[in-house]
């Protein structure tokens, strides 16, 4: 961030090209993006996404708490899916402290990460439709997202900022009527999604306007670190989910989406193809649904029941000792990766041994797949710009942190 | 599932292939190795980190950079630890590198040419860490302003900034 006014680097040669300046208040930048174009007329000579308006120095904050008490904090750096967060955050603390999970949480979790999943494509495809010029898609979808908030909040108490996944589990066991209502949306969608596709796909000026735009191919997507849907748009089959399974995903059936093109059509096509898949991986959870406890045995690191604190004197006692001193964690280091909507989310976590961890890091995606964007940009017309931004799926709070 | 000591001698991990490659390749290099929680280390002498990386990728046995970070260990020396997190999509399977930096103008050789993406995890440790990547065509701050003063993620600066 900064150099406000004159850029050094990104300076017009001679006089033949002008800076434009896109951003950072740029509607379809999705969030705080800023771009320097260098453009010769509408084509784009150079482009330079500069960043940092939204940082709020999240990983500095994880280092002055507790571990439990970074939970929430991991909701906020990519709101779009905050439960996709807080599963690679407790299952990179539960790596470090050698914790093992129940069946029915895990099964819970994946549940609740492929809605997720689906509620943040839904935000892409209705922005990314909307930055085309096709308004009505982004209230059809903002229609099913809806009922999707609701279940979050059935489930959490909070329709975004959920923190339902904890260290050791889940906060509480989901409430009465809860599967009832996942199971009614998940039987709705794939007609959601044939509605969207009957918008879109067929639309002759939505397929103009993204067939061999911005186009990159597989070897430069992974020298550039893009990840997810959009590397596989480019004919990488490569899906931590299916490849290098966490959290029980290797006992569920879906197909991993994968195109050749690499143009902004193709993600397009994968993103709308994996809607229907984690509707697949959704129902495969809820119709296999454990029964059991949905916390981890372990008194010291999970809070106790609230029913057990009020008539055993241990839960009380460990209640007491979690939320004033925390728990430590032994000393070592971990990188758990997982398939966030954007691509590969990881936490990387440095323990010293005490209760406060020396180190978080995120390795978020779409921080990586920013630098994607100029090589997908460069010698193409601005309004192609706004295309290229939307099928890259940014989201701009887990860029900055 | 009790966590399993961690395994630091390199006679029983100089059979995994990324171990293996790397002594075979240059064993001065290797400082030492570290298998803990399921995950492989290993500490590369800071002068052959971009050639380690380099190695690794004409090899085949890695390709995809999935992340580069830091960590501070003040007031210990050397007090900086860069991590660099390969990942083998061919293979599955994963392994972290690091080098050791003292805290006296810390800087190491910038591996952007054998991966690109490091462009802007670099410029984020040389922004919150003030750690010098040599090699580094455009080594500015990215997340702060251009004229903050001092590195936000070392130790010695405090969580709620200067008072």
């Amino acid at each position: 961030m900064g150099h406000l006014n004159a850029n050094p680097v990104l300076d017009a040669a001679e006089d033949k090209t002008m800076i434009l300046n896109m951003g950072p208040q740029h509607p379809s930048t999705h969030g705080v993006l800023r771009l320097l174009l260098e453009i010769d007329g509408e084509t784009i000579v150079r482009m330079m996404p500069d960043i940092g308006f939204l940082h709020t120095g999240i990983e500095k904050t994880c280092e002055a708490k507790f571990y439990q008490q970074i939970v929430p904090l991991t909701d906020r750096i990519d709101y779009l899916c905050p439960m996709v967060n807080n599963l690679c955050y407790v299952m990179a603390v539960e790596k470090l402290l050698g914790l093992e999970i129940p069946p029915r949480a895990q099964w819970m979790r994946v549940m609740l990460a492929e809605l997720q999943r689906i509620s943040s494509h839904l935000v892409w495809l209705g922005t990314h439709a909307m930055d085309i010029g096709a308004m009505s898609v982004f209230l059809y979808c903002f229609r099913e997202r809806e009922d999707l908030l609701r279940i979050y909040e059935m489930v959490s108490g909070q329709r975004m900022m959920t923190s339902y996944f904890r260290i050791g589990g889940l906060a509480l066991d989901p409430p009465l009527g809860f599967f009832e209502k996942v199971k009614k949306f998940l039987d709705r969608f794939p007609e959601k999604v044939d509605e969207y596709e009957n918008l879109l796909t067929g639309n002759r000026i939505f397929i103009d306007r993204l067939k061999d735009v911005a186009k990159i191919t597989g070897e430069d997507a992974l020298a550039i670190g893009l990840t997810g849907p959009s590397l596989r748009a480019s004919g990488v089959d490569f899906d931590i989910r299916r490849d290098m399974p966490y959290c029980g995903y290797e006992n569920f059936k879906f197909k991993v989406p994968v195109r050749q093109d690499g143009d902004v059509w193709a993600r397009y096509v994968c993103r709308v193809e994996e809607l229907r898949q984690s509707r697949e991986i959704a129902k495969q959870a809820l119709e296999g649904m454990p029964s059991g406890p949905t916390k981890a045995d372990a008194p010291k690191i999970v809070l106790p029941d609230r029913e057990k604190m009020k008539t055993q004197m241990e839960a009380l006692i460990y209640h007491f000792k979690i939320v004033t001193e925390g728990f430590a964690v032994p000393a070592g280091e971990v990188y758990h990766a997982i398939e966030s909507p954007r691509g590969e989310m990881g936490y990387y976590i440095v323990s010293d041994g005490t209760a406060k961890p020396l180190r978080v890091h995120m390795r978020s995606p779409s921080y990586a797949n920013l630098q994607a964007l100029p090589q997908m940009c460069e010698g193409r017309l601005i309004a192609d710009v706004v295309a290229a931004i939307g099928s890259i799926d940014i989201v701009l709070g887990e860029i900055d942190r | 599932m009790p966590l399993a000591p961690a395994i630091t001698d390199i006679e029983q991990l100089k059979d995994r292939p990324f171990v293996a490659d790397l002594l075979s390749w240059r064993a001065d290099a290797v400082e030492s190795v570290r298998f803990d929680r399921n995950e492989l280390t290993i500490y590369i002498a800071r002068e052959s980190i971009r050639e380690a990386c380099s190695r690794l990728k004409a090899q085949g046995l890695t390709d995809f950079m999935s992340d580069l970070t830091c960590a501070d260990f003040y007031p210990r020396e050397p007090r900086f630890e860069l991590a660099y997190h390969l990942l083998s999509m061919k293979r599955k399977e994963r392994v972290r590198l690091k080098v050791r930096l003292s805290g006296d103008e810390p800087s190491v050789e910038s591996i952007i040419s054998v991966w690109p993406s490091v462009n802007f995890f670099e410029r984020e440790i040389f922004d919150l860490f003030g750690i010098r990547f040599l090699g580094h065509p455009y080594l500015r701050r990215i997340m702060m302003p251009e004229d903050w003063e001092g590195h936000p993620l070392r130790k010695d600066y405090p969580v709620e900034g200067y008072r």
